[in-house]
C-alpha cells in the first residue's frame, strides 16, 4: 500500500515539476508579455496543484492537509487575479 | 562547504553588491533599495552566527535570530521614513536627486 | 545525500544573481521586481538555516510590504513629474567604488570563513528563558522575544512609533491632522476588488492564526501583525477603504496600545515578581499572548500607516 502512495506521490510531484519548467521555459522563450503570462499562470495554478496533490497522502494529521490545500487555493485566487490586473494594464498601454 | 558557510559568503557578497549600488545609483529610491541589501547581507551573517551557536537542544542560537526578526521590522520603518523625506524633497525642490552639485545652482533650487 | 549541498549552491549563485540584476536593472520599477523575487529567495536561504520565524519576516515585511512602498513611492515620484535626476557616474569612480566593494565583501568573507569554533552561544540562556520566565512557550523565538530580550522588543514598537511620526511630520503644514493619499489614484479594477474581498478576509484569518501558533511553532507577533497589515493595505489598494485621518483617536490609540500594555505590565512585574520584565511565572503564557495580541495591532497599524506615507490634505472634501 505504501509503495502505491509512494509511485503516486512520485507521479504527481513529477508531473507537477514538469509544469513548472514547461511554464518557465515559456516565460523565457514566449515573444510578447501576454503569453507570458498564460504560461507562467498555468504552470502556478496546474503545477503547484500536483505538488499538492502529491503531497496530501503524506501530510501527517487532516489539518496539515488541508492547509495545503489551503496554500493551493490562495495561489490560484491571487495567481489569477493578478494575472488578470497584468493583462488589463497590457492592454491598457498597447492602446 | 557547510550550507552555513555558504549563506555568510552569499550575505558577504550583498554587503558589496549593495554598497556598490549605494555609492553609484544616482536615483535617492535605487540608492534606498540598495542600502536594504547591506541590510540583509548582514542580517545574513548574523543569521549564520546564529546557526553555528547551536547548543543546548537548539539547532541554532535563539537569540541573534529573535535580533534579527527585529531587525528586519526596523528596517522597514527605517526605508519608510527614507521613502517619505524622499518624496518631500521630490515635491518641494522638483528634483529627484541627493547630489550635492544639483543644488548648488544659481538659483538655489527648491529652497523657499 | 548529495542533491542539497548542490541546491544550496544553485539557491545561494540565484540569490546573488537576481541582487546583481537588481542593483544592475535600468529602471526603478524592474529593480523594485527584482527585490521582492529577491526577498522571497532569501526566505528559502532562511529556512535552510534553520530559521523559519526570520524566514516568514523576510518574506512578509523584508519583500512584500517593502516591495509595496517601493512600488507606491516610485508611483508617486513619477505623479511628482520630477525631471531632474542625478547624472551617472563616470567609469574611473566606477572602478574605484566596485574594488571598494569587493574589498569590504572580500574582508566579510574572509570574517565569514574564520569564524571561531567552538561557536560562542546564547542558546542555554534561551533555553533558560524558555523553561523560566517565559515558561510554556514551545517556540523558542518567542520566548527570547518576549521575556528574554523583552525590553528590546518592547524598544522596537517604540522605534515604529517613531518612524510613524517621522513619516506623518514630514507631510506640509497645513495637512497636518487629514489623512494620507488613497495608496492607489484611480478606481480599483474588478479584478483588484475581487481579490481584496475574497484574499483579506481569508489572510486576516491567517494572520491571526500565526500569532496564536506562534507561542510554540514558527510564527508570532511580528509575522501575523505583518500579515494583517498587508490585508489592511490589500483592501486599501482596492479602494474599499480608504487610509485614515492620522488625528483619529481610534488610530493613535491601536498605534501605541502594543508598547502601552508591553510596559505597563513589565513595571507590574516590578511589584508582582521583583523584576522589571519579569512576568509571575504560575501565568507567564497567558501574560505574553496577552501582550503579544496587543503588539500584533499595534504592528498591524503602523506597517500601513508606514506605507501610507505623510498626510497630504488631497482627500479632503
Amino acid at each position: 500500500m505504501s509503495v502505491l502512495i509512494d509511485l503516486f506521490s512520485l507521479a504527481a510531484i513529477g508531473a507537477g515539476v514538469f509544469f513548472f519548467f514547461a511554464g518557465t521555459v515559456g516565460l523565457l522563450r514566449f515573444p510578447d508579455s501576454l503569453s507570458r503570462l498564460h504560461a507562467l499562470s498555468k504552470a502556478d495554478n496546474l503545477g503547484l496543484g500536483l505538488v499538492v496533490l502529491g503531497l496530501l497522502p503524506r501530510a501527517e494529521n487532516p489539518l496539515a492537509a488541508f492547509k495545503l490545500v489551503v496554500v493551493w487555493a490562495l495561489v490560484l485566487l491571487s495567481g489569477a487575479s493578478t494575472a488578470q490586473l497584468i493583462g488589463r494594464a497590457l492592454r491598457r498601454g498597447r492602446k | 562547504m557547510s550550507p552555513s558557510i555558504l549563506a555568510g559568503l552569499v550575505g558577504a557578497a550583498l554587503v558589496g553588491l549593495g554598497l556598490y549600488g549605494l555609492i553609484l545609483h544616482p536615483h535617492p529610491l535605487r540608492k534606498l533599495l540598495a542600502f536594504n541589501f547591506i541590510g540583509s547581507g548582514v542580517f545574513l551573517v548574523f543569521g549564520i552566527v546564529a546557526r553555528r551557536g547551536a547548543a543546548a537542544r537548539f539547532a541554532f542560537d535563539p537569540v541573534p535570530q529573535a535580533m534579527v526578526i527585529t531587525g528586519i521590522v526596523v528596517a522597514f520603518a527605517a526605508s519608510a521614513l527614507a521613502v517619505a523625506l524622499i518624496l518631500r524633497l521630490a515635491a518641494a525642490s522638483g528634483k529627484v536627486t541627493l547630489d550635492p552639485e544639483a543644488w548648488s545652482g544659481p538659483d538655489d533650487g527648491g529652497a523657499k | 545525500m548529495s542533491v542539497l549541498p548542490a541546491l544550496d549552491l544553485g539557491l545561494a549563485l540565484l540569490v546573488v544573481g537576481v541582487a546583481a540584476w537588481t542593483i544592475a536593472a535600468r529602471n526603478l520599477f524592474a529593480s523594485v521586481v527584482g527585490y521582492v523575487a529577491y526577498g522571497l529567495l532569501l526566505a528559502i536561504v532562511w529556512i535552510r538555516l534553520y530559521a523559519p520565524d526570520i524566514a516568514l519576516t523576510e518574506a512578509a515585511v523584508g519583500s512584500g510590504v517593502t516591495g509595496v512602498l517601493l512600488v507606491t513611492a516610485g508611483k508617486r515620484l513619477d505623479a511628482i513629474k520630477a525631471a531632474e535626476t542625478g547624472a551617472p557616474p563616470g567609469l574611473a569612480l566606477r572602478i574605484f567604488v566596485g574594488a571598494l566593494a569587493v574589498l569590504v565583501a572580500g574582508a566579510l568573507a574572509w570574517v565569514v570563513v574564520t569564524l571561531p569554533t567552538p561557536a560562542p552561544s546564547l542558546a542555554p540562556a534561551a533555553a533558560a528563558a524558555a523553561d523560566g520566565p517565559g515558561a510554556g512557550l514551545g517556540n523558542p523565538i518567542t520566548a527570547v522575544l518576549m521575556s528574554y530580550r523583552s525590553f528590546d522588543t518592547m524598544l522596537e514598537k517604540v522605534v515604529l512609533i517613531l518612524a510613524v511620526l517621522g513619516v506623518w511630520s514630514v507631510g506640509p503644514d497645513k495637512a497636518w491632522g487629514t489623512a494620507p493619499a488613497p495608496l492607489r489614484k484611480a478606481k480599483a479594477e474588478g479584478a483588484m476588488v475581487f481579490l481584496a474581498q475574497l484574499l483579506a478576509p481569508a489572510g486576516a484569518l491567517i494572520g491571526v492564526h500565526i500569532f496564536w501558533v506562534g507561542a510554540d511553532a514558527p510564527g508570532g507577533a511580528f509575522q501575523g501583525g505583518a500579515l494583517l497589515a498587508a490585508m489592511w493595505m490589500v483592501a486599501m489598494m482596492a479602494r474599499l477603504t480608504e487610509p485614515p485621518r492620522i488625528d483619529s483617536r481610534i488610530l493613535r490609540l491601536a498605534l501605541i496600545a502594543g508598547p502601552a500594555v508591553f510596559l505597563v505590565v513589565g513595571l507590574a512585574g516590578l511589584l508582582l515578581a521583583g523584576n522589571f520584565f519579569a512576568f509571575p511565572s504560575a501565568f507567564a503564557k497567558p501574560l505574553i499572548l496577552f501582550i503579544e495580541a496587543f503588539m500584533v495591532l499595534s504592528i498591524a497599524v503602523a506597517l500601513p500607516m508606514l506605507v501610507a506615507g505623510p498626510p497630504d490634505g488631497s482627500s479632503e472634501p
